[in-house]
């Protein structure tokens, strides 16, 4: 059984299956048609629905969002946009009075993006929108909406979803398990090695609406809240693996800000707010985009098992592809960062700059010390069959002089590190030479040189 | 007057409340069943054996079929008919659909394909231009020759030549709702169709045809459709079809929605060209002579193909006055999706070939290319340099009488391959200047003007100055400007489609209702001929009811598409309104001592001589005078004909123009861009709507750069779609579009006789996109002195590889 509240109203559903996603439930089952499916795997937006809890409001994806992880939250489709007599909330208006629907199939998850935004004070609205798509007004005139009603009130009916919303404790039905805490979990998972634990749905979501995978038993981690959140140390900055991406971002705009920026190109909004850290790295993939950074950090994974606990160095966790280094049973519980000067560069390479998935992410952690390389972390996602660092660019470049030769020597080992494959997102030679000019790129940054695209104004 | 108000979409509120209704928001009863494809792995081969066994057996499904389970196998083609429902052995293109599933939910059915046993035996597909050409696979008998003069010659005299090849890719629509149809099974064997189509009476003839119905026992409704782009003008066929089939086999309604992925890997795409391109010209960039040959890749059945790649031809000039000039086009066969109708329908490939020439021919020269763009200019219309108008009394007013046989022609496709083309008497007069390779005369022509006004109000020459100037002192970044022009040919280059019907009534509480043979796809058609009905009868836009589009109200429609919707269907809507009107001005004239003809419609009231009444008490005095307030319209657009084969006539009724000046910034590093300012002046003629004209540019500039620089279709080797869903295949999102973004309507009256002399807005603007890709070509040869030689889509990947090219040099 789950319990939320959707547009005001609380609802109990029972009888379905762990894997019924919000999408399907809402216009099967409800009737509410308003909520529309683009694409079924948290690409378009065409589905956003807002779900509010006791941290605040965030849109969310509802094609990828299962109905356990709402237990206790509240949920606004478009239809509950407007107040129940029908006053249309400020960025519908707007929308209206600016045009910005034509044929109208994307607006809905365009509204609730917007009015999740409105409702957070957020303005932002590349970010806040990235996540939804729209093939017909060139988006200029949604972001005139938003504008325009971004100094409205935020309605009543919208703010009153937060204190409708519960912390939703330990629950559980028939194949599935919603643990109130990381020690609940490892009991439960120890018991169930074989079970699908899923924290955002980001990605197990498209097992599910694509690969019609059987998950087996399931395990919904957003209860146990002691899996989430961020603690910084003098030593260290630790992660809870549960922590959405969404926060990461607002932590490492603080120690990390170029992190912050590829991270504020991971997914989209949407995608953010439900993915998170642990599932990012626990995945596996080759082409995540915190991996490849973290690793050029020198960040620590932390694995737990029943009670048992151990940590490894992250780039020794990626075994092969589709391989890592955790026993059935087990799961990520944190990442920890150790602190340190900001020397970070990290980029990512794609062929749309939002909301698209890395050709190659490079992290580059280099120190130089009175003209010399003193010490130097390099990593890549996209390069390889699993987040990989470059250790023979690294020994090119220690203890060498921060140079053009140094660094045209560097570029030359990027070579011998990697052997990238050619797929729909860039051919091998492109990856490569992206990759040897990423590096470039440092020494270009370092040298004062205009780097970012993002940076030159009109 | 509604026409020329800035009015919202009609459907706006309920657009943001959710409430709009698409074809999958429609309730069904509970005993509906819910299709899905089972679809081929492989590009070519042959179907061994197909075991469904396991598909029947698995939970909820209702049904699976094969073609000999169904023991029928319709035609889904618009045009050649070699497009079977579901594959009869052979295989054409990985995707293709093998088998119908019906289940009790969508998921259902979607789950049990999976569980099919396929047997297939592949052959070698062909999926390339090269592999095509090597093996003469085609339609048509051969390559179409559209020209004029000896360009050979020309070439060989020419002072300055240049030669290249251009690869320019296709383009998913991506409409966010994707293909969807329901059918509901009526008494006697009827039935009724919702569609997401931009060609209802082509649904209904091919549902007819399907189940050997005559189109009357068909009825095809649609209201909107969440985006087109052209992706549903034949697109919807399959869908349509199949749920007439099992509804009309199980007695229950029948739905089907692709999956987006499914959607990507059956439905067609824009089609992709290689133009290899010959010119010759003289120092100051005058071109004197131009050889394409266009190669354009058509997938696997031929669809709109041949009508597409006409009109590819016809928009090689583009704006441009080509002295001798050849075009080859050759119609390529493949075994992928076949390509079909999106947004420019050929027009882009074509335009985009002769505007990578002229940007070719400046680089060559060293000159900016705005000014060897605009040397090469068609005269102005009024400019006595070219002659005068001489053309108009080309007789224009007829398509001629249609083959006889409804059942296989299908006769309002624009595929349609029937004898429907009208032959010329004479060849036309050459005006140099003035004459198309197609011997059309361009009389209405406006770019000389339009571009002075936009290279001003952008200040296109001191930034041009701008640009070089800051690329001086950057290494990494630079930028590039580009400014390009748009002349887009109006009409459907089949002329018989030139013809729209409408059904307005008047209720005797004055609401009217209106319809007409156009869909809505969100260009705003229905409001801006709502805007035309109420302008008629002088009321206020909610007296107006726009309604579904629907077979059983106006018959035998065209395609809303080839940008005719307004202009067809607002001249249908105007005639009908004036009938009624007239009625109504007979009647009550006579009444108050007046003559019909000083009756006015206006304000909301009839006013007749002294007297005033409300168009309500009007209607209802009509009503009790019992005059008919229904009528029905009719429009054809004059002065058409065209030969298709020969390639001479006039295709178009006139032609719409923009100028679109784009700045973009580029690193040099990676091939990562973005689009800084976008400054555009578009041509509506006197806009029916400007908010909604507007909108349509905005929107198509976007999707015009997308398609030229992030939007990349990736087939493998196997011919294997792998760009399938948004995670693989990136149209723009919200930051991609320009930051400074000016658009502005040339607001001059067509000089045609359209509907309140506005011009179509439709397709015109998506190849103002062109602009970005050769300002990307402008800072790409900041780099070094070699030509860019940018190929579409502009990727980072392939922009890193032509600064290497320009460096190379």
């Amino acid at each position: 059984m789950v319990e939320f509240i959707l547009n005001g109203e609380a609802v109990r559903v029972e009888g379905e299956p762990p894997t019924r996603t919000l999408l399907d439930w809402l216009r099967e089952r409800r009737g509410l048609t308003g909520t529309k499916e683009g694409c079924n795997e948290g690409d378009c937006g065409a589905c956003t629905v807002m779900v509010t809890d006791t941290a605040g409001h965030r849109a969310l994806n509802a094609c990828i969002l299962f109905l356990p992880q709402l237990e206790g939250k509240a949920v606004r489709t478009v239809e509950g946009i407007a107040a129940p007599d029908g006053t249309l909330h400020p960025v519908q208006s707007a929308m209206i009075d600016l045009h910005g629907s034509q044929c109208g199939f994307c607006t809905p998850g365009f509204v609730v993006s917007m009015a999740t935004a409105h409702a957070n004070g957020a303005r932002d609205f590349n970010d806040q929108l990235a996540g939804n798509l729209c093939r017909c007004t060139g988006y200029a005139p949604i972001v005139r909406a938003a504008e325009a009603a971004a100094n409205e009130p935020v309605p009543g009916w919208i703010a009153a979803d937060r204190a409708a919303a519960t912390a939703g404790g330990t629950t559980a039905g028939e194949g599935w398990f919603r643990p109130g805490s990381a020690d609940e979990l490892a009991a439960w998972y120890l018991e169930n090695p074989e079970a699908t634990l899923v924290a955002g749905a980001t990605d197990v979501g498209l097992w599910v609406t694509k690969a019609f995978r059987a998950l087996g038993p399931v395990a919904f981690l957003n209860g146990a809240t002691d899996l989430a959140g961020i603690t910084v140390t003098d030593d260290e900055i630790r992660v809870g693996a549960t922590t959405t991406v969404t926060d990461f971002l607002t932590a490492m705009s603080e120690h990390h800000p170029s992190f912050a920026e590829v991270i504020r190109r991971y997914g989209s909004t949407q995608v953010r707010n439900a993915a998170t850290v642990g599932g990012n790295i626990a995945n596996g993939s080759p082409i995540g985009d915190s991996p490849p950074v973290l690793i050029a950090l020198g960040a620590t994974l932390h694995l737990r098992k029943g009670d048992a606990r151990r940590s490894l160095p992250l780039e020794a966790f990626f075994l092969a592809y589709g391989t890592q280094d955790r026993a059935p049973g087990e799961f990520v519980e944190a990442i920890t960062i150790p602190r340190q000067p900001d020397n970070l560069r990290c980029y990512k390479i794609s062929k749309r700059f939002e909301q698209d998935i890395s050709a190659l992410c490079g992290a580059f952690n280099i120190r130089v010390e009175h003209g010399a390389v003193a010490s130097a972390r390099i990593a890549f996602g996209g390069m390889a069959a699993t987040p990989k660092r470059a250790t023979a660019t690294e020994a090119a470049l220690i203890g060498q002089p921060w140079t053009e030769t140094t660094v045209a020597n560097a570029r030359a080992a990027l070579a011998q590190d990697y052997a990238p494959i050619s797929d729909m997102r860039a051919s091998a030679a492109y990856r490569l030479e992206a990759a040897q000019n990423l590096l470039s790129r440092v020494w270009f940054d370092s040298h004062g040189a205009d780097v970012s695209t993002l940076e030159v104004m009109p | 007057m509604t026409v020329r108000a800035p009015l919202p979409h009609d459907a706006a509120r309920l657009h943001v409340t959710g409430q709009a209704r698409y074809v999958d928001d429609i309730p069904t009863p509970a005993n509906a069943v819910h299709l899905a494809f089972g679809l081929s792995e492989i590009a070519a081969g042959r179907l061994v054996s197909l075991d469904l066994s396991k598909v029947r057996a698995a939970p909820g499904v209702i049904g699976a079929w094969a073609p000999a389970d169904l023991g029928t196998n319709p035609d889904c083609s618009p045009s050649l008919h070699d497009e079977p429902l579901l594959s009869d052995g052979t295989i054409h293109y990985l995707g293709q659909p093998l088998f119908l599933v019906a289940a009790e939910t969508h998921q259902a059915a979607r789950r049990a394909v999976r569980l099919a046993t396929v047997e297939t035996e592949a052959t070698t597909p062909i999926l390339t231009v090269d592999a095509a050409m090597a093996a003469n696979s085609r339609f048509e008998e051969g390559p179409r020759i559209y020209g004029r003069g000896d360009p050979d010659k020309a070439l060989a005299n020419a002072p300055f030549r240049i030669t290249g090849s251009f690869e320019i890719g296709g383009q998913e629509h991506f409409y966010l709702e994707s293909q969807a149809a329901l059918v509901f099974p009526m008494e006697g064997g009827d039935l009724l169709v919702h569609s997401s189509t931009q060609h209802p009476s082509e649904i209904q003839h091919k549902v007819a045809h399907a189940l050997h119905l005559p189109m009357h026992a068909v009825r095809v409704e649609t209201r909107r459709m969440g985006g087109g782009f052209g992706g549903k003008e034949s697109q919807g066929n399959h869908l349509a079809i199949a749920c007439a089939l099992v509804a009309t086999r199980t007695g229950r309604p029948a739905r089907m929605r692709y999956d987006r992925d499914d959607d990507m890997t059956i439905t067609g795409k824009r089609h992709d060209f290689r133009i290899d391109y010959r010119a010759g010209f003289d120092a100051e960039g005058r071109l004197l002579a131009v050889d394409f040959v266009q190669y354009c890749r058509g997938g696997w059945s031929q669809d709109l193909t041949l009508p597409v790649a006409d009109r590819a031809m016809l928009h090689a000039d583009n704006a441009y006055w080509l002295p001798d000039v050849r075009i080859v086009s050759h119609r390529l066969k493949t075994n992928t999706q076949s390509a079909t109708a999106f947004r420019g329908f050929g027009g882009p490939q074509g335009m985009v070939g002769i505007e990578r020439v002229l940007d070719h021919v400046a680089h060559h020269l060293g000159l900016d290319p705005l000014e060897v763009r605009v040397r090469n200019y068609y005269a102005a219309a009024g400019d006595p340099a070219g002659h005068g108008a001489a053309g108009d009394e080309r007789p224009g007013d007829g398509a001629p009488p249609l083959s006889p046989g409804w059942s296989e022609d299908d006769a309002t496709s624009r595929g349609s391959v029937g004898e429907v083309e009208a032959p010329l008497a004479a060849s036309p007069e050459q005006v140099p200047h003035r004459t198309t390779p197609y011997g059309q005369l361009v009389e209405d022509f406006v770019l000389h003007d339009m571009t002075a006004k936009l290279a001003a109000s952008c200040d296109y020459a001191a930034r041009r100055d701008a640009v070089a100037t800051w690329n001086d002192s950057h290494p990494v970044l630079k930028r590039g400007i580009a400014l390009t022009p748009v002349k887009f040919g109006i009409s459907f280059t089949l002329t018989h489609l030139n013809q729209a019907g409408a059904l307005v009534h008047v209720y005797n509480d004055g609401s009217i209702a209106m319809n007409h043979g156009g869909t809505e796809m969100g260009q705003g058609l229905f409001l801006k001929v709502a805007q035309v009905a109420a302008s008629r009868f002088g009321v206020d836009i909610g007296t107006v009811k726009i309604t579904a589009t629907d077979t059983a109200k106006v018959p035998n429609t065209s395609a809303t598409a080839a940008s005719s919707g307004s202009d067809l269907n607002g001249m249908a809507v105007r005639a009908a309104c004036d009938t009624i009107r007239d009625r109504m001005a007979a009647y009550l004239a006579p009444l108050h001592q007046a003559d019909p003809s000083e009756v006015a419609f206006d304000g909301g009231e009839v006013i007749i001589g002294a007297t005033r009444m409300s168009f309500a008490e009007a209607a209802q005095r009509c009503y009790m005078g019992r005059v008919s307030l229904s009528a029905t319209g009719f429009y054809k657009t004059p002065k058409l004909s065209w030969d298709r084969i020969r390639g001479e006539g006039r295709p178009f009724f006139y032609f719409a123009y923009g100028v679109a000046c784009t700045e973009v910034v580029l690193d040099t590093l990676t091939g990562e861009n973005r689009i800084l300012r976008t400054d555009i002046l578009h041509d509506s003629g006197a806009s029916l709507n400007p908010a909604i004209d507007i909108g349509q540019i905005e929107g198509g500039f976007v999707q015009g750069a997308g398609w030229l620089t992030m939007e990349e279709l990736v087939w493998d080797d196997k011919g294997r779609l792998r760009t399938h869903a948004p995670s693989t295949y990136k149209i723009p999102a919200c930051s991609d579009r320009p930051e400074i973004f000016n658009v502005a309507l040339y607001d001059v009256p067509n000089r045609e006789e359209t509907i309140y002399r506005s011009k179509a807005v439709g397709e015109p603007p998506f190849m103002l996109g062109i602009s970005a890709l050769m300002a990307l070509s402008d800072a790409v040869a900041a780099c070094g002195p070699g030509y860019p030689a940018l190929d579409a889509p502009a990727t980072p990947e392939r922009l890193l590889a032509a600064i290497k090219r320009a460096r190379a040099a």
